[in-house]
This record gives C-alpha cells, sequence and structure tokens, in this order.
C-alpha cells in the first residue's frame, strides 16, 4: 500500500502506477455534475485545488452539535464529467481525481501531459470511507448545489483505493476491457 | 443521520388470536430493513473472504476485496447502510401470512426505516423528478406473496432483498437467435448470453456480482425469476440448483466468467462474480427470452420469521 500525503506533489503523483494500491491523507474536495458544469460555465467554485484530490462523490452529510458529520461517501460515476475534466486538471492543479469507474481518453491525455492521477474508489463501500473522513474543513455552494452536488472540503485519513489510471498514460480499464474481450471471443469459439 | 422517534423493542408480542397487532408488525419489519441494509448474509460474506484468499498477494483485486470486508464489518458493527444505494426493497412474504404482513404494514416499515436514516431518500417521482421522501410510492417498495410451504395462517416467513441501482443499470434481457452473438435457441446460445452480459458489465455493476439468470419465461416472468435467484445461498454446495443439468452449467458458467479477469470493481483479478444461478421456465413456441439479472457484491438479504420457525409449517 502506497501513503499519499496532502500537499500530493507532482513528482509523488507520477511515481505512482497503474494497479498501485493507496491509502490517501489531507485535503480531498466533492465535486460531482454540478461542481463541473459550474465550471465550464465559467462560474466555477472559487477555491485552491492546486496538489488537492476532488473526488467524485455526493456524500450525506448531517449537523449534529453544530459540526458536520458524514454519514456515507461512496463514489459516483466518473464518466459524466468526461466532457470538463481535461480543462478542470490543466486549470486547477488538481492531481488526484477519486471516483468509480474511469474516464476517458482525454482525461487520461491531460492527467500525462499534467501530473495526475485517477484513483478508482471501492463502490458501495459508503461507510468505509465515511469513517475516514477525520473532519469537515468547509463547504462551498451549499445554498445553491444542494448538500449532494456542494464541494465539501474533507480532511480524510487512510482513504483507500487503486491507481486506475495513472499519469504515464495507463488507464487499467482499458487493459481489462482489450483482455476480456479477447477471452470471451475465445470462449464463444469452443463449446 | 436522522434518529426520530424510537419506538418500543419488538418481542414478537402476539395478541389473543396468536396473530400480532398491525403496529408490531411494521416495528419488525422495519427493523428487519435497517438489519438488512447494515449487514451482509453470512454466505456472501464468506463468498468474499474466500474471493480475497484466491487474489494474488498484494494485488489491487486483494486490497478491492479488504477493502469492501472492511467496510461491512464496520457498517455491522455500527449499524449503518453498508452501501449509500440502500436500493430497491423486494419483500418476498409468505402466503399463509396474508392479512397480517399487508402492503400498508410493509409501507409503514420502510417510512420508519427512512425516519430513523436506515435508508436513504432513495424513490424518485419519475414523471416529475421529485423525491419520495417516505421511499413508498408508484409501486416501490416492491412485494411478493410466495407460495413457501407455510400453511399456518399467522406462521411464515419475510425474506428483504436490497439491489442497488448501479448494479440493476448491469442487468439484460436477450432474444434467441441472437445474430450479433451467434446464440442460437439452445443451451450454448444461453451460455453466450450469460458470458456476453458478464463481459458487457465489466466492473461497473460493483463487481464481483452475483449473476441471477432465467431462461424462457415471458419478458416480466424472466426478470421476476432471475431475481428470484439471490434468495439462493451464494458460493454454497446447498445454494446450486437442484436440476442436476443446470447445476453443472451454473458452475461452468462460474468458471468461464471468472476467466474473463475483469476482477473486483473491474481492475483485473480472479473474481468476477461470486456465483451464477440459473433457472428454467416455460416459454412459448415464439419465444425465448434469456434474462441475466446483474447483482452487486452488495447483496443484502435477511430473513424474519413469524409464529415461530420452520417447523411450524
Amino acid at each position: 500500500m502506497k501513503k499519499l500525503v496532502y500537499p500530493f506533489r507532482e513528482k509523488d503523483v507520477r511515481s505512482l502506477k497503474a494497479g498501485d494500491a493507496v491509502s490517501i491523507s489531507g485535503i480531498v474536495f466533492t465535486g460531482r455534475d454540478k461542481f463541473h458544469k459550474a465550471f465550464a460555465d465559467g462560474d466555477a467554485v472559487e477555491g485552491d485545488f492546486r496538489d488537492a484530490a476532488l473526488y467524485h462523490c455526493g456524500p450525506v452529510v448531517v449537523k449534529r452539535g453544530g459540526e458536520w458529520k458524514v454519514v456515507a461517501a461512496g463514489p459516483t460515476t466518473s464518466v459524466r464529467e468526461n466532457p470538463y475534466e481535461p480543462k478542470f486538471i490543466a486549470e486547477s492543479g488538481v492531481r488526484v481525481i477519486i471516483g468509480k469507474g474511469g474516464m476517458d481518453k482525454a482525461t487520461l491525455d491531460a492527467m500525462k501531459k499534467h501530473g495526475a492521477v485517477y484513483i478508482q474508489a471501492v463502490g458501495g463501500a459508503a461507510a468505509l470511507y465515511a469513517a475516514a473522513v477525520k473532519r469537515v474543513a468547509g463547504v462551498k455552494r451549499l445554498e445553491d448545489f444542494g448538500a449532494a452536488e456542494a464541494c465539501w472540503e474533507f480532511e480524510v485519513e487512510d482513504f483507500r483505493g487503486v491507481v486506475a489510471m495513472d499519469a504515464h498514460g495507463n488507464s487499467l480499464f482499458s487493459d481489462v476491457a482489450v483482455r476480456s474481450s479477447k477471452t470471451v471471443k475465445a470462449l464463444f469459439g469452443k463449446k | 443521520m436522522v434518529r426520530t422517534a424510537v419506538l418500543p423493542l419488538d418481542r414478537g408480542r402476539k395478541d389473543e388470536e396468536g396473530a400480532m397487532k398491525g403496529k408490531d408488525v411494521a416495528e419488525k419489519l422495519a427493523r428487519l430493513v435497517a438489519d438488512t441494509a447494515s449487514a451482509l448474509p453470512e454466505d456472501v460474506v464468506a463468498a468474499l473472504r474466500r474471493a480475497k484468499r484466491r487474489e494474488k498477494k498484494g494485488s489491487s483485486a486483494e486490497a478491492i476485496l479488504g477493502t469492501i470486508l472492511d467496510n461491512c464489518a464496520l457498517a455491522a458493527k455500527n449499524g449503518t447502510p453498508l452501501c449509500q444505494d440502500t436500493g430497491a426493497l423486494a419483500f418476498f412474504v409468505s402466503s399463509s401470512l396474508r392479512g397480517i404482513v399487508t402492503r400498508s404494514a410493509v409501507e409503514e416499515a420502510v417510512r420508519l426505516a427512512t425516519e430513523r436514516g436506515a435508508l436513504r431518500k432513495n424513490c424518485i417521482d419519475s414523471l416529475t423528478g421529485a423525491s419520495v421522501d417516505t421511499n413508498c410510492a408508484g409501486g416501490f417498495p416492491i412485494m411478493h406473496y410466495v407460495d413457501d410451504g407455510f400453511t399456518r395462517r399467522g406462521t411464515g416467513k419475510v425474506t428483504l432483498v436490497l439491489k442497488g441501482g448501479g448494479s440493476e443499470n448491469m442487468s439484460r434481457q436477450y432474444s434467441l437467435p441472437d445474430a450479433s452473438l451467434g446464440a442460437g435457441r439452445d443451451m450454448e446460445g444461453v451460455r453466450k448470453c450469460v458470458l456476453d452480459a458478464a463481459h458487457k458489465a465489466q466492473g461497473y455493476g460493483c463487481a464481483p456480482g452475483i449473476l441471477g439468470v432465467a431462461i424462457g419465461g415471458d419478458r416480466a416472468l424472466g426478470y421476476e425469476t432471475a431475481k428470484e435467484q439471490f434468495l439462493r445461498p451464494v458460493g454454497t454446495a446447498e445454494g446450486r440448483s437442484e436440476n442436476p443439468v443446470l447445476a453443472r452449467f451454473e458452475k461452468k458458467l462460474l468458471s468461464e466468467i471468472n476467466s474473463l479477469g475483469i476482477g473486483p470493481m473491474g481492475l483485473g483479478g480472479e473474481t468476477t462474480v461470486l456465483d451464477v444461478k440459473v433457472a428454467s421456465l416455460s416459454r412459448l413456441p415464439a419465444s425465448f427470452f434469456v434474462t441475466v439479472a446483474y447483482m452487486c457484491w452488495a447483496l443484502r438479504r435477511k430473513t424474519v420469521f413469524f409464529g415461530g420457525k420452520e417447523g411450524a409449517r
């Protein structure tokens, strides 16, 4: 298990390879559909995303005793942000994208060019990821985006995932798709 | 998590006629909902543990299965939902419980469980796009009365299965012959459909999944039967089909699908599915459907008994 600690520096991120299991500690911002749409519309969420992580996640967060408490924080499907992510990576300096299901070739190319990685979080592991959030450091655009779409700033400890797309142009998703297509074709050929 | 009024604990209290009161039934079922959402059944946990042992030491597949198991242990300990998608709820109720486990008791249970935070507000009005905050409307929760051998009124069981939307999106129905797959109207054709469904799903339904397959039927019965297969134990000999032909077919599909190397969450590995369950139905001469229901690794299933256990049949 490789450890990634905020601030995530370019050289550390570039040292990761597709397939590496990682444990992340530090600042993770959440951002999903409305976050990306606002960025594309010139109404970007203000914040310093340089060397931080962006998590495709719509968490369940409740206020308890005046403090925000994260109840569930599993990943959401990342493909919907494909049209926006390359530009966001280029302009924000974000180093780590966390999500589910992977992203397209344009995003992979942007990650290679600017030094970023895509980390697959485990779908469904909402309880464990909620427990990895040690503190909610802040929230942006809660009023207009709503709680599930707002940009939450989480301080996480030992948030686990797997590098699925690295900064060298490798994607486990496309490797697996190519390999499994060959195998299924071979199986179709025999009884 | 919002926790509102806590009702008195249910101890299976009965009135003089031996039938539980409506409020007690709803409370018992609300606890069933909360327990089902927070803890996986033992057979599924055991299958995930075996899968983790099969993966290469230090591989990403092993790490993902470890994360899944840690998540499940934590959710079970805290009694919180193990996945944020608390899913579509399907209640399978013994016919002998008609009039006791009623639609209104089931809906009351789901409302209570939602209020207590055991379920996410997870129900959308398809016309307006508005959230139905009670999780009860327009066919949800799903409810089936089944003839399962219980005959005495007031005795029987209720099994609840929760199925998330990401996995449901990976389910498919085929109509044989299928030229694109080269699949004809025979078991070879059925095999190709199941392999194709597993391949197309990749890891997107939260692999390693469990496949429920129905051969034949009309389209609606095909999906219903495919999903009923999730009631059978996963990864054990007793969970195999009683039909020896289907049992062999299940084992063959399990090993062939796992040879695809899609692995946990689609990042590669030995375990693409935990199990495959197949049922055969009759069909019309003109139709030959093959229905493949995809269930994510989070197969949440639990049973409660009413009026005593099996002996009371």
